[in-house]
């Protein structure tokens, strides 16, 4: 099931979530999201697969904003590295490494692919 | 004092700037930043899976090194890691928390690094902006102003990586002060900006999506701009970049748009400290020349 799956590798307990709304309101990022990310979470509850197929955690940066006005301390970036982990550890990439212009500076290559590649 | 310094690999290539201007001042404030022999990539991102322990062998690697250099009496008995880079400082910080709080997980990265001796959690990561918060301090720091950066009114910008997650920020992570309270020192005037630690789009900067950067670097930069500030300083390369290379974009998307110089917060030590060549304003893609002139901070007493 979805739901165990992503507790295993987040190591988060997201029935913690009461889907108070913080860390979708502080996300810097919802403006380019199809889910908000308390919606992610309450889809993950349901165990609803689709999510899986979701921008939302690839569109998240891992900027922390969401775990630090978390008030139930749930790490979300950890979930939303679990849902893009299912589909990397599957084989399949999101990005082309062919096409990553080289002069950009490294950490932004190195953490593209950490991100975007299994 | 001799403290070992991590640069990471941008500072050797897109932010030498950053590295530069940071080696004299901290020279000047009677820091000595030893280089860390034969370091590699910290992996620039944290690996966020509980199951996952090959992405923090290399963070771990680099703080064998700081025991080496102990051991062979490069250093004496310092176990402080100064990093610049905020980045590779959010990753480092991390798998050393990660590790020294995992026996478990500690055993089997040591026993992966099979060739090299085991780390023993003696390090303690800290950035470049906390030594001088807490071991230089900020009245020391004025005393050392050669030339106070008069009338220049600058925003701070944060970003992610120096505060958050909390345990691993330098400060408080709604609400930070380290860098106002060195632009203070330098002389200069800290103006305040509501998206200073808004993220600015990281790594969304490579591939298809730049725009997604580009609009956040705007909002930032008119947060500043709105309250008063004519430059931002920032203690990450890839936010730098976003906020500076990516004004050319942002210039595009948003008609008007007025450039503004992006600097690291150790090129205006630099300058305060009177070493404008090593401040190396050439390195920035905005030019903060014409400011710094118009505000007569360029050519003023140079340190020899």
């Amino acid at each position: 099931m979805l739901l165990e799956k992503v507790e295993e590798i987040s190591g988060e307990n997201l029935y913690a979530c009461y889907q108070c709304g913080r860390c979708t309101a502080g996300c810097p990022m919802t403006g380019e999201m199809d889910l908000m990310p308390n919606q992610v979470i309450l889809a993950i509850l349901r165990n609803d697969e689709r999510v899986l197929n979701a921008k939302t955690p690839w569109v998240c940066a891992q900027c922390y904003q969401c775990g630090v006005r978390c008030p139930k301390n749930v790490d979300i970036a950890k979930i939303m590295e679990a849902l893009r982990e299912i589909k990397l550890r599957s084989n399949v990439n999101y990005i082309d490494l062919k096409k990553i212009n080289r002069s950009y500076p490294q950490i932004a290559i190195v953490a593209t692919m950490r991100k975007f590649t299994g | 004092m001799k403290l070992p310094y991590y640069p990471g690999c941008t500072l050797k290539k897109n932010a030498k700037n950053f590295e530069k201007a940071a080696i004299v001042a901290a020279k000047h404030l009677g820091i000595e930043l030893v280089e860390l022999p034969r370091w590699n990539c910290c992996g620039a991102v944290s690996s966020l899976t509980s199951d996952d322990v090959m992405h923090h062998v290399a963070a771990i690697r680099n703080l064998v090194r700081v025991q080496q250099m102990n051991d062979d009496g490069i250093l004496d008995n310092e176990y402080r890691l100064v990093v610049l880079c905020a980045m590779c400082f959010n990753v480092l910080k991390r798998s050393n928390i990660l590790a020294t709080s995992n026996a478990n997980m500690l055993n089997t990265i040591n026993s992966f690094m099979d060739t090299e001796p085991d780390y023993e959690g003696t390090v303690e990561v800290k950035h470049f902006l906390e030594i001088l918060r807490d071991d230089v301090g900020f009245d020391a720091i004025k005393s050392k102003v050669i030339n106070p950066l008069k009338g220049l009114k600058v925003s701070a910008y944060y970003g992610c990586t120096l505060l958050r997650p909390r345990e691993v920020g330098i400060d408080d992570p709604e609400a930070p002060t380290i860098m106002e309270r060195l632009i203070e020192s330098l002389g200069a005037e800290p103006v305040d900006n509501p998206y200073k630690s808004l993220c600015c789009g990281s790594y969304h900067t490579v591939g298809s999506n730049k725009e997604v950067v580009a609009r956040r670097a705007y909002r930032i930069i008119e947060g500043a701009r709105r309250n008063g500030a004519e430059a931002i300083i920032t203690s990450c390369p890839l936010c730098a970049f976003n906020l500076d290379n990516r004004q050319a974009l942002t210039e595009k998307l948003y008609p008007g748009f007025k450039r503004m110089p992006i600097l690291y917060f150790t090129q205006l030590m630099a300058l305060a400290f009177g070493y404008e060549s090593e401040a190396s304003f050439d390195g920035n893609f905005v030019d903060p020349i014409p400011l710094l002139e118009e505000k007569g901070l360029i050519g003023m007493k140079v340190q020899k």
